[in-house]
């Protein structure tokens, strides 16, 4: 079984979100990017899925990203990927999702990945399209978001479950498939040291537009989106502080959530 | 491609979904703009939700019915709903935000090569005339504008609980597209809809969460939490610390790497306010916070705070809540 991780390296959840003066990005300057933790949860999969069987031949790690994304492989590389492959070129930069799904396509099509995993979303856009629509390009089946996963003791198959209004949704999907992770479906471990260092003398392989025959087609031809103006959430309203005896505030909030915020 | 703006009107068990008629807001509003009709779309093994879409006042029900459909299956019903795209060639296609439409969304806009925006809390018409959505990014802690090409079909999800939901007097006319299942489509099935959580509502289902954080303690004690939250019909909701320590279960996380939720109504008991946690919540219309401790960034967010013991306030706002409820 060859396995295909796909990562992106996002601003640390605990970043200061700046706006730009232009509006067109966040103020990147000094903050911390990490991998997204959902896709540790895919590179963490993949691991052990080689530690409990037989059959897995290869774990490749992809991402498309700056140069500085070469750290967020390099951590792949060290919980357990033999290898890795980044797109880096400027013209991938303002892809929307829809474009460089069809681009990551058309790099692994000829890979014959059994099986593709990715986090359910990102945690800088937060828009969770790459998985369905990469699967939709490579005409795969995927199951988004799972929690749980039990392959198939021949590799040819797998069951997720997957989270929905107060239920699972259990779902078969024949091999090739594509899988996007939701927390709880497996613990991430921490690379160690000495695989930090192994991880360093592992293949990366990069790609740019250039490598990408009919790349100008291809981008062409799917998507189109364009992300402006950020902007900052509008600011609450400053709220309502009650202090005293809870026999007074409690009733209080009562009224206040019954009259003014017609909550209850 | 004409001015009309499809949505798909979500059903499970034949249930229109309830952020459904909200997107049917979003949708009229924008029709206003492009001048074309909202087109309700439902898909499934019969028709069922088409009554109650009836009642949200679409001007137009397109049925998309199939035995294969009964459940949703990501192949199927993105085979289903391209069909009826590609057939109705519409400027905009909107689909609730919920699992099935995150999941369905951008399936079907790789397959058709549209454009796609997840998520949005706005959306209009751009000087250029192609569609312009506001959608929160970086869990909440910023806004942007995604603008689509002009010439082709804009699909976006919408987030549930954003706008008010739509009525209207119900009589719209009825058709049916017929469903060809794309060959292969059988390489995933969905074999079960197993129900979690008992009795308890799921998070992602409740207008009302109650929350309860590391202050909890002890599983035991979240008894007043459920007291709280059976008198409000809302869902219990915990703290990473709280699901970590074993209090709940990992399934009632809210936050970042748990769910991410927009109630009405948010009542948050002994949660600090991380931002993680505010993460998966600061969505929420209304925030309650009931906290020993002013500083907490969840009394700074909140809209009403109680600062005094939670062990104290809870059980005094459940019977308060019954007594009002009694009247
Ligand atoms: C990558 C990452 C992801 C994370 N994801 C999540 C996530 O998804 N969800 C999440 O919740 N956290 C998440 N966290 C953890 C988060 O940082 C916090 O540690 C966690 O939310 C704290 O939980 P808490 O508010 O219950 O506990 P605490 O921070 O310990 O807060 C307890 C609060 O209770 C108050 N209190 C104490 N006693 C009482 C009393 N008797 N009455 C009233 N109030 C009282 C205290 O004043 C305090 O404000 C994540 C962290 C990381 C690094």
């Amino acid at each position: 079984m060859k396995i295909l991780v796909l990562i992106k390296q996002v601003p640390d959840s605990t970043t200061n979100v700046k706006i730009r003066p232009d509006g067109e990005d966040i103020d990147r300057a000094g903050v911390k990017m990490v991998v997204n933790p959902f896709d540790e949860f895919a590179i963490e999969l993949a691991v052990q899925l080689r530690e409990k069987r037989g059959d897995v031949a290869s774990i490749t790690a992809l991402t498309a990203g700056p140069a500085t994304a070469a750290e967020a492989l390099r951590t792949a590389l060290a919980i357990g990927a033999d290898d890795a492959i980044h797109l880096q070129d400027a013209a991938f930069e303002k892809l929307d999702e829809i474009q460089t799904a069809a681009v990551i396509a058309a790099v692994v099509r000829g890979e014959n990945y059994d099986l593709i995993v990715r986090g359910k979303q990102e945690i800088d856009l937060d828009s969770g399209q790459l998985g369905p629509a990469l699967a939709e390009m490579l005409d795969i089946p995927h199951v988004g978001a799972a929690t749980k996963l039990d392959m198939a003791a021949d590799g040819k198959s797998l069951v997720a479950n997957r989270r929905i209004e107060g239920a699972d949704e259990i779902v078969e999907a024949r091999l090739p498939a594509l899988l996007t992770i939701e927390k709880g479906l497996v613990e991430c471990r921490y690379p160690s040291l000495p695989n930090l260092m192994k991880a360093k003398k592992k293949p990366v392989r990069t790609i740019t537009s250039g490598d990408v025959a009919g790349f100008a087609g291809i981008v062409g031809s799917v998507g189109g989106t364009e992300i402006h103006k950020f902007e900052p959430p509008p600011q609450r309203p400053p709220g309502k502080v009650l202090k005293g005896d809870a026999s007074e505030t409690v009733p209080q909030l009562v009224k206040l959530l019954r009259e003014e915020a017609k909550a209850i | 491609m004409n001015n009309d703006i499809p949505v798909f009107a979500e059903q499970r068990g034949d249930r229109l979904h309830s952020s459904v008629p909200q997107v049917v807001t979003a949708a009229k509003a924008l029709a206003g703009q492009t001048g074309g009709k909202v087109i309700g779309l439902v898909v499934g093994a019969t028709a069922g939700a088409a009554d109650a879409l009836d009642k949200t006042g679409v001007d137009q029900i397109v049925t998309v019915a199939d035995a294969s459909l009964a459940n949703y299956n990501a192949l199927r019903y993105r085979s289903a709903l391209a069909g009826a795209i590609s057939q109705l060639q519409p400027r905009v296609v909107l689909l609730p935000a919920t699992f099935m439409g995150r999941d369905l969304a951008p399936r079907v806009a790789a397959r058709l090569k549209l454009g796609c925006a997840t998520d949005v809390i706005g959306l209009g018409i751009g000087g250029n005339g192609g569609l312009d959505v506001k959608r929160p990014v970086y869990n909440g802690k910023a806004f942007c504008h995604v603008t689509f090409p002009t010439g082709k079909t804009a699909i976006a999800s919408v987030r549930p609980n954003t706008f008010p939901a739509s009525t209207g007097p119900g009589g719209a006319p009825r058709s049916a597209i017929a469903f060809t299942a794309s060959p292969g489509d059988d390489r995933a099935t969905t074999r079960e809809i197993a129900k979690t959580g008992g009795a308890v509502k799921d998070v992602t289902e409740a207008d009302i969460i109650v929350s309860g954080g590391r202050a909890m303690k002890a599983e035991e004690n979240f008894k007043i939490i459920y007291e709280l939250a059976a008198e409000l019909d809302a869902a219990v909701g915990a703290s990473r610390a709280a699901c970590d320590a074993g209090y709940q279960p990992h399934t009632r996380q809210v936050g970042l790497t748990g769910k991410t939720v927009t109630p009405k109504l948010y009542v948050a008991c002994g949660v600090s306010g991380a931002i993680q946690h505010l993460a998966g919540m600061r969505g929420s219309k209304v925030i309650v916070a009931i906290n020993t401790d002013p500083e907490a960034p969840m009394v700074k967010v909140a809209d009403y705070a109680i600062i005094d013991d939670l062990f104290k306030v809870v059980p005094l706002l459940t019977q308060e809540v019954r007594k009002l409820k009694a009247h």
